[in-house]
């Protein structure tokens, strides 16, 4: 039997051939038949030398509009989708090791020499080698849909949240409305996902998930509204900077919770996550989901995960303001995965609550206590506390 | 798979037998929105035909062959086929083999309620309550082992007494992983127990009324969750269930969370029936050796024994052959499957899981 460890070798040996190969084949068509379309290409010695010295190789990307400080590594790179789905790939590993511990269990041990840190990375290529399975009754358009929609959901949410004052993508006065206003879509791809499955199963996982927004976003909303108030802006970056004396979660307590609870509704985590209850629903609206099909869903609620805990930092913990021997980047992802952590903690001590309880706490409690809070907000700002 | 035309906004749901909560049998559900209006259990995926089988098997051979419909608690099947055989082959155990029958019937009961409440915990959503249930199970399957030879399936209790003595040393190590698993009871109470989320799931839900339970015929731990007094360990006692002081956990209130709470009681009571078991021990002989072929008289018995799940019942008729001519088991799990749909219907959808596996209802053993 192939072990893993095989299988990374044998990956390696074809990357090895193919860079062994591709000055063969790739190069002749790319130095010769390109330039005859009138495009300035790099020379090869330009090429190879950027290959192994990463100056040279910024300086190579900078060159051609791609380097650090471009709008494109920006999007694709650093605070955009490959550190968010870095981040997310570090919060599956580290929820299973969690919980392992929680429940008497090691958890992932055998992928990777400590404590199975390549987990994630045998996940992915196991879902790679899956087959993708789509239903003969499926809407396949609608089928196809639903996992690109769910990971560009999960990357337009990081268009706006800054990492520090001057790590963001896009600047905007109304920075705050903008991930809500992306958030109100991910129902809707939960109910596309289950109607295009036409499977009973995901039909009603979908009309769940309906339901759920129903319980949760209005209170979500208005529970942020306290902490507007408070700073008197829409803009992230003001937001975190008038948290420099006081971080928003002391005087803005019950918002923190409300809007905690509703993250967790949300992200469809336990105790709510009511549309893929396993033992009622298989697997709610993923159920007909196979292979990389599914690993996309899933990559895209935790890039989800990984902006809403962000979003939660930078609203009520001050974002990356802390003591001055680290960082702000420092203080802002240790605060983050404080956040995570508490955001996967109710997996390991609490039951799933059912549909009606949801909307029932929902609306008599959150909205009501929601509103509360906005009182509050609003006097402790006509006293002066804040 | 057919097709039923309910009209209007009715929905027919087929949970099993390929469903992560059906086990291996199928519920046919009518929803009306979130509500069960219909449910009709569909059993039968699993049936082996053991009773006719049983036919063409000596007494010896069909002790290992009648514990396969409900392997978690293979004495709880095993000793009342025992018992019967005893009374055709005309038999009677040493003391001390009947001694140590009841502390393998209790261990098994122990085993199978842990097994129930690990899917318990995950029917729910709530993932430590699978875990720690099962590896605490894993403690007790080792003392059981040391004494069966096997795992699960020990195949331990034979006519005229029992396959071997205790280990030594039994003792120390099960009061001591007593000791250990009363600790943790606790902690079930405080993660599941008295957990206010798991409480609302269960709390209220699945009534059955004290006289829907007589009416229905359930048995066991369901029963005594409806406020009825009766077990078959006090009721008719058989080994020396009579001579050891125990109590028998009784709810009221019928719902889901009283028949949770009547396994978590019993498992208490089960380790302080082998608590006393163990100081009332005497050493001694433990079989009555039976040379020869076994041929039971003609004629015809019955007994009845409180298994995990509720009371079996043997009958065995024999006409004087190696083979029974006929044996009939009236398994608890059947008599628990007639409840069901009378529980479920009417309930939300949600709350199935919650109902179906709060009466333990094993698949294999109704279907035999």
């Amino acid at each position: 039997m192939e072990t893993f460890e095989d299988f990374l070798k044998r990956i390696l040996s074809i990357l090895f051939w193919l860079l062994l190969l591709s000055p063969v084949i790739i190069f002749p068509v790319f130095f010769l038949l390109i330039p005859l379309l009138g495009i300035s290409v790099p020379t090869t010695n330009e090429f190879l030398t950027a290959l192994i010295d990463p100056i040279k190789g910024i300086q190579l990307a900078n060159k051609y509009g791609v380097g650090p400080s471009s709008t494109f590594f920006k999007i694709a790179a650093f605070p955009g989708f490959t550190f968010a789905a870095l981040i997310a790939t570090i919060t599956i590993l580290y929820e299973r090791k969690l919980i392992a511990k929680v429940q008497l269990r090691v958890g992932p041990l055998y992928a990777g020499r400590f404590e199975g840190v390549l987990q994630p990375i045998a996940d992915l290529f196991k879902l790679l080698g899956k087959e993708i399975v789509v239903p003969e009754k499926a809407d396949k358009f609608f089928f196809w849909s639903a996992p690109i929609l769910s990971i560009g959901l999960g990357a337009a949410l990081l268009a706006v949240l800054p990492l520090s004052p001057n790590i963001y993508i896009a600047r905007s006065d109304v920075s705050l409305l903008i991930p809500f206003a992306i958030i109100g879509f991910s129902p809707l791809i939960v109910l596309i996902a289950a109607w295009a499955s036409s499977n009973k199963f995901a039909f009603i996982g979908g009309l769940r998930a309906l339901h759920q927004l129903v319980a949760y976003e209005i209170p979500m909303l208005i529970s942020v509204l306290g902490v507007v108030i408070l700073s008197g802006s829409l803009d992230l970056i003001s937001i975190v900077e008038s948290q420099q004396q006081v971080w928003f979660i002391f005087p803005q307590l019950l918002g923190a919770i409300i809007f905690y609870i509703t993250i967790l509704s949300e992200l469809e985590r336990v105790p709510f996550d009511i549309p893929e209850a396993e033992t009622e629903l298989v697997s709610g609206w993923l159920t007909e989901y196979t292979g990389m099909h599914f690993g996309l869903l899933q990559l895209g609620v935790y890039i989800k995960f990984y902006a809403l805990s962000l979003l939660f930092t930078l609203l009520f913990l001050g974002g990356w303001y802390g003591p001055a021997f680290l960082p702000p980047l420092a203080w802002l992802l240790i605060k983050l995965f404080f956040v995570i952590t508490i955001v996967i903690l109710p997996r390991a001590v609490m039951p799933r609550l059912r549909i009606d309880q949801l909307i029932r706490l929902g609306w008599v409690w959150l909205i009501v206590l929601s509103f509360i809070n906005l009182f509050i907000a609003v006097i402790e700002v006509s006293l002066g506390v804040i | 798979m057919q097709v039923v035309d309910q009209g209007g906004d009715k929905m027919v749901l087929h949970v099993g037998p390929q469903h992560p909560g059906s086990g291996h049998f199928r519920i046919v559900i009518t929803l009306d929105g979130d509500y069960i209006i219909d449910a009709k259990p569909d059993p039968g995926y699993v049936h082996r035909g053991a009773e006719k089988m049983a036919e063409y098997r000596t007494y010896i051979q069909n002790i290992p062959h009648l514990e396969r419909p409900v392997i978690i608690d293979a004495t709880g099947i095993t000793l009342p086929y025992v018992l019967t055989a005893e009374k055709i082959l005309d038999v009677e155990p040493p003391e001390r083999a009947q001694y140590i029958r009841m502390i393998m019937a209790e261990l098994n009961r122990i085993i199978s309620h842990l097994y129930w409440l690990a899917i318990y915990g995950i029917f729910l959503g709530h993932s430590t309550m699978f875990m720690w249930p099962m590896g605490d199970r894993e403690l007790f399957i080792d003392l059981a082992e040391s004494i069966g030879g096997t795992r699960v399936t020990f195949s331990y209790v034979v006519p005229g007494g029992v396959r071997n003595d205790i280990p030594g040393g039994f003792k120390e190590r099960a009061l001591k992983t007593f000791q250990y698993f009363e600790k943790r009871i606790k902690e079930y109470e405080e993660i599941f127990f008295n957990n206010p989320l798991m409480q609302s799931r269960t709390v209220g839900i699945g009534i059955l009324k004290k006289q829907n339970a007589v009416k229905l015929g359930i048995t066991g731990p369901n029963l005594r969750a409806s406020g009825i007094n009766s077990d078959t360990r006090k009721d008719e006692p058989y080994c020396f269930y009579n001579k050891i002081r125990f109590d028998i956990p009784v709810y009221k209130e019928g719902d889901s969370y009283a028949r949770c709470m009547v396994r978590l009681r019993e498992l208490q009571q089960s380790m302080d029936i082998i608590r006393q078991v163990l100081d009332r021990m005497k050493p001694g002989p433990i079989k009555h050796v039976i040379r020869g072929v076994m041929r039971g008289e003609p004629g015809e018995a019955f007994v009845r024994t409180e298994a995990a799940r509720g009371t079996m019942f043997y009958h065995i008729v024999s006409n004087g052959e190696r083979f029974p001519y006929r044996v009939k088991i009236s398994v608890p799990s059947f008599r628990n499957l007639i409840g069901m749909s009378h529980l479920l219907v009417g309930s939300r959808l949600a709350d199935m899981p919650a109902i179906y596996w709060s009466l333990d209802y094993w698949p294999v053993e109704a279907d035999k």
